[in-house]
């Protein structure tokens, strides 16, 4: 049987005019087992390609095949740039298909800036003139894709006109075009769009109403202010929709047209966000949506986790945000991975309305966390970098550097180290968690993190907590000094952490006697070789043994560089960077010096020391005063010299802008202006103490050009250092900063601080609420719960009430819950069972379509042309037989149409804008006729009797399919691939399997 | 709010169609989607439909052999664009018959019109089948 079905299957795949050579093509890549054989076929498809597609008189349907062979090179990923004129040229063909065929290969192919596009404006002009409608389609499908801000009012005239064109589809592409328009260039259809928004926006056809909204969806997200008097008429659109007003085959799956209600959803937050008014207007239709949606399918809870969106966005209202939370704990609690996300995303909206909420899923939020699935953890990490406060900072970064650690690709990592840092930078406990968290996202992201940071970092080490408490300085100190010295055993550190290190080791190595000067070389010693080619690290490397060096002999020691550092510096002076040079150069010169000079060069802590630099430099007055006396020239500021030579050379610039010779001879060199040179001269030449006292003022930038001592200068921190600073750390609760003292790594430690701190207040309250959920959860760990502690304990400032609510809402969502069952029972089974359907899970007979629209399911069984005049007779009665499976009735649509009426006389005008009257079922052989079109397939003689749409005089449409799963029109068909000899059958079933299924 | 990117892939990563609503060179495409196919593969039944790839958001079905992924900007709705697909592939059932992957390869311009008619600018504009397929139908008569 199984076999029968596929042989049935394969007469019925074969395309009907494709050539044998196409047929080929396709079973060979679909039957390619590998990459690389894929990439073997398409070179070889464009050899051939390229040869035949310049044949002369190539018949246009085989040209439209090469075009379709062309879509797949480029598809695969090769260049068919060889083949573009042939679509450009088909574009211009009469044949419909075989244009519709051209403009998509276009489409495909071309950007719209591409040169070949110009070619096409004009048949794309004649095409939006043509009497077809569907050519009028075509042509605006491709000025989506293909118009460019320049070759806009080329068309928009036309594109204007068919807004006003008889057919509903060519109305709904012209709105479309100038959708993107818009999104091209506002400026160009702003006239059009406010000129004819109130014509176009209230079109009677539902299809066309939802074309409508993506314009205005954009023009509200830009402005929401100058739509805000429409928020009624929206309203009443959505209330229509969700009381299934359209007509059904706007419905997916029992939804009424979900997708429009999804764009209305989205316009209303715009709209109601910060607008008390407008939000109260629509809290009753908000409710009604939640109410209907369904919470068995995708397609329900697509539309719930919407309203959430909107409820949390719009000016908030109690009622509706219990509703919200209930349903967002209904997502976390789901078994669907899916709408534990969704679920997230939607706990990240509510907790930005009414914090406490979190609490009461903290279990579910951990569970996310520690899920295997990526996509859900980081969405759940996301969330807890939403709510990160002073409290819960510690675990919450400690299990984002967790992550980062797992994570291989940059992009991520660049992100999270970011968001690591930030939270960091603003909710640090202690400066000293401050550096471990910072080594550590170093150390696992060093080459991804802004250089600016690892300045911030040395600026904090150096300056500690910013009072004057020098002992709880030093003491960071020497705890970044000992991490330091751990973390450089690692074998592969990132260069912006060694340069931390270095410059570190350097001010601070040798500061509170534990490690001997020699040892710290040392240490400095490897870090340079371990990376030779890494001159950064050399330089802070070099200048840090300078700084070690220096600190020796001021403090009257003597140094005995060690074999290892002689190499080093004998290396540096020799090498390529001039930079490194200088540093080596310097260094070796600082042993000539005695210690008071030494001293007074490089103080010890000099970092944190302002340098004040008098720009006058008065101490040169004297030998100013002296070489003007002998004759030099007085020197002229820089901003005065340039307006003097601006003013002689415009003439100049003159000829250099006309590209001409130039005749006239050059200026005269001037004198080198002696006054601009002194610093250095009297810097080698002069030694007294006095003016190396300045000098050192001036050395030590110079010396540090690219260290953070100078760098901290001019880095503006007052903001961070409020935030790292003993402010926020005294805020916290007294047993939370003694434990944060304690801390030094984050994890454990964390732990056992909010334990202390939150668990009192937080866990012992809620006990009798997870006892309560154990009776679906049997076990949570204990580590579980105190990951959840110290998470979410920080957030129960006032644990009682905020348990006292949250037990309330839990309530509600348990009643609305059982609400929501109750009405589910009522409901008719045939609705469970399509919505169950849509599962892929789902068993059905495997020649039925499974989704059960019944018209298919008849066309599909149409072997028996009984059956198909009983699926005739069924179908003609469809109205009533499908009315249980859909809540709303033909029956009660005729009351319901009068309180529409009604409606139509308090809302705006826009209210008519769903002309429900023209579409209902009744009508609908004339609107809409694909459905029946379906049905009538199997039936190939009594057709005529049903008329198709009325356009350009093709009547019957009953043979509108010509490829289906029917035997009559299986054996009318091609078995071309059978030739060939794709069959399912051979190696690659899978090309047969029914996706649906 | 909206799509960026339309993929049908199959087990193997070959690509059975693709069209992007925003422009990307032949070498990024299939850089792009190597990378979002193998993300595809490497996730289990139960783990959630959607991934990040970059700065998209990567929304997937699998039907049979055949991966349908769309790429969404940020504030999408993932659990709609779910269904969106399936109405895709509902769409192209009625159309085709039990569609299946072939039927997709040998009539791939087809499978493009019907997308065609259900996506513009990126936007959903129609989940209505009879209005999708009718113009297709009608042309597939007079051709």
């Amino acid at each position: 049987m199984e076999q029968l079905k596929n042989i049935g299957r394969e007469l019925a795949i074969g395309s009907q005019g494709s050539s044998k050579e196409f047929l080929e093509l396709v079973k060979a890549i679909g039957e390619a087992k590998s990459k690389a054989e894929e990439e073997r076929l398409v070179m070889e498809e464009i050899e051939m390609l390229k040869k035949k597609i310049v044949e002369p008189d190539v018949p246009r349907k085989r040209m439209k095949e090469y075009i379709v062979r062309l879509v797949y090179v480029e598809m695969l990923g090769h260049d068919a740039s060889f083949g573009y004129i042939q679509a450009v040229k088909m574009t211009h063909d009469d044949n419909l298909l075989l244009k519709r065929t051209g403009y998509l290969a276009v489409t495909l192919f071309l950007n719209e800036d591409h040169d070949l596009i110009i070619l096409i404006i004009n048949t794309i002009q004649k095409d939006l003139r043509s009497d077809n409608y569907l050519v009028c389609c075509a042509a605006l499908t491709a000025v989506c894709k293909l118009i460019n801000e320049e070759t806009i009012p080329a068309v928009l005239p036309q594109v204007v006109e068919l807004l006003g064109h008889q057919k509903e589809a060519v109305r709904k592409k012209a709105v479309m075009a100038l959708h993107r328009f818009h999104q091209r260039s506002p400026a160009t259809v702003a006239d059009v769009i406010s000129k004819l928004s109130m014509k176009i926006m209230h079109d009677v056809d539902p299809s066309v109403m939802s074309a409508c909204l993506c314009v205005l969806f954009d023009l509200i997200s830009a402005d929401a202010n100058s739509y805000r008097h429409l928020t009624n008429s929206y309203v009443c659109i959505l209330k229509q929709v969700v009381e299934h007003r359209l007509p059904k085959q706007y419905n997916y799956h029992n939804a009424p047209a979900p997708f429009i209600q999804i764009k209305l959803l989205k316009i209303l937050a715009l709209l109601g966000t910060g607008d008390k008014g407008a939000s109260n207007n629509m809290y009753n239709v908000l409710g009604d949506v939640l109410k209907k949606a369904e919470p068995s399918g995708n397609i329900g809870n697509a539309l719930i986790y919407e309203c959430i969106s909107t409820i949390t966005a719009i000016h908030p209202n109690s009622k509706l945000l219990e509703s919200a939370a209930a349903q967002t704990s209904r997502f976390l609690k789901s078994e669907s991975h899916n709408l534990k996300y969704m679920g997230i995303d939607a706990l990240g909206r509510i907790i930005k309305i009414n914090p406490d909420f979190a609490e009461e899923h903290q279990l579910a939020v951990i569970d996310c966390l520690e899920d295997p699935d990526d996509t859900l953890k980081r969405k759940t990490l996301e969330l807890l970098y939403k709510m990160t406060k002073s409290s819960n900072v510690e675990v919450i970064v400690d299990r984002m550097i967790c992550y980062m650690k797992t994570l291989t690709d940059s992009h991520y990592k660049t992100d999270i180290a970011s968001r690591c840092i930030e939270l960091a930078e603003r909710f640090a406990p202690s400066n000293q968690w401050f550096i471990q968290t910072m080594n550590q996202v170093f150390e696992h992201a060093g080459d991804l993190v802004p250089p600016k940071v690892a300045h911030d970092l040395m600026r904090l080490i150096a300056e500690g907590a910013g009072e004057e408490d020098e002992d709880a300085d030093s003491e960071l100190r020497s705890s970044a000094v000992e991490s330091y010295l751990q973390i450089l055993v690692e074998p592969k550190l990132p260069s912006l952490l060694l340069q931390v290190i270095c410059w570190v080791l350097g001010e601070y190595g040798t500061a509170d006697g534990t490690h001997s000067a020699a040892y710290i070389i040392e240490r400095l010693c490897d870090v340079a070789e371990a990376h030779p080619g890494d001159d950064v690290v050399k330089g802070y490397a070099i200048s840090a043994i300078t700084k070690v060096c220096s600190f020796e002999i001021a403090a009257g020691k003597k140094v005995h560089l060690i074999p290892e550092c002689q190499a080093f510096i004998d290396e540096l002076s020799a090498s390529h960077s001039t930079d490194l040079q200088q540093r080596a150069y310097e260094l070796q010169a600082l042993f000539a010096f005695d210690s008071s000079v030494v001293g007074a060069v490089l103080p010890f802590d000099g970092s944190a020391d302002d340098i004040e630099v008098d720009q006058s430099l008065p101490f040169l007055n004297h030998y100013v005063k002296s070489m003007l006396s002998k004759g030099a020239k007085p020197y002229i500021p820089a901003n005065e010299r340039q307006a003097a030579t601006t003013l002689a050379s415009q003439h100049v610039e003159s000829y250099v802008s006309s590209h001409s010779l130039r005749f006239d001879p050059y200026e005269k060199p001037q004198m080198p202006i002696m006054a601009l040179t002194p610093v250095t001269t009297l810097q080698s030449d002069d030694q007294s103490i006095d003016i190396s006292q300045k000098a050192t003022q001036v050395f030590q930038p110079s010396f540090d050009a690219d260290t953070p001592s100078s760098e901290a200068t001019r880095l503006r921190l007052e903001g961070v250092q409020r935030k790292w600073g003993r402010p926020s750390y005294n805020n916290n609760s007294a047993s939370s900063s003694a434990g944060a003292e304690r801390s030094t790594n984050g994890a454990s430690n964390g732990l056992d601080i909010e334990k202390a701190s939150g668990g009192k207040q937080g866990i012992v309250p809620q006990e009798p609420k997870y006892v309560s959920d154990r009776n679906k959860q049997p076990e949570i760990s204990a580590e579980k719960q105190k990951l959840a502690a110290s998470l979410f304990g920080g957030v129960t400032s006032k644990a009682d009430s905020s348990v006292r609510s949250s037990g309330r809402s839990q309530k509600q969502a348990s009643t609305n819950r059982h609400v929501g069952t109750a009405k589910r029972m009522q409901t008719v089974d045939p609705v469970d069972s399509r919505a169950q359907a849509s599962l892929p899970a789902a068993t059905a007979p495997p020649d039925l379509l499974d989704f059960g629209e019944e018209e298919v399911a008849i066309a599909a069984s149409s072997k028996d042309p009984m059956k198909d005049l009983e699926g005739l007779f069924d179908n003609t009665g469809s109205v009533p037989s499908s009315q249980p499976t859909a809540p709303v009735t033909n029956l009660p649509n005729i009351d319901l149409m009068s309180l529409y009426d009604s409606d139509l006389g308090l809302g705006s005008g826009l209210v008519s804008s769903i002309r429900v009257p023209d579409m209902i079922p009744e009508n609908l052989p004339n609107n809409d006729s694909g459905d029946r079109l379906t049905v009538l397939d199997g039936l190939v003689t009594t057709s005529g009797a049903v008329a198709g749409p009325k356009v350009q005089g093709e009547t019957s449409a009953s043979s509108a399919i010509k490829k289906g799963p029917s035997l009559e029109s299986s054996l009318e068909k091609h078995a071309r691939s059978r030739q060939v000899g794709v069959t399912p059958t051979g190696p690659h079933p899978d090309l047969f399997k029914d996706l649906l299924k | 709010m909206t799509i960026r990117f339309v993929l049908l892939v199959n087990k193997q990563g070959q690509t059975r169609l693709a069209q992007y609503y925003e422009y990307l060179t032949i070498e990024e495409r299939r850089a792009l989607e190597g990378e979002i196919v193998r993300k595809c593969l490497s996730r289990s039944d139960s783990q959630c439909s959607f991934i990040e790839h970059r700065n998209h958001k990567v929304v997937y079905r699998r039907y049979a052999s055949l991966f349908f992924l769309v790429g969404v900007d940020g504030d999408e709705n993932e659990l709609a664009i779910l269904e969106f697909i399936h109405c895709l592939v509902e769409t192209m059932d009625r159309y085709f018959g039990n569609v299946c992957e072939l039927d997709i390869m040998f009539h791939l311009e087809k499978a493009h019109f019907i997308l065609e008619e259900m996506v513009m600018n990126g936007c959903v504009v129609e989940i209505n089948k009879s209005n999708i397929l009718t113009p297709i139908q009608l042309m597939d008569k007079n051709s």
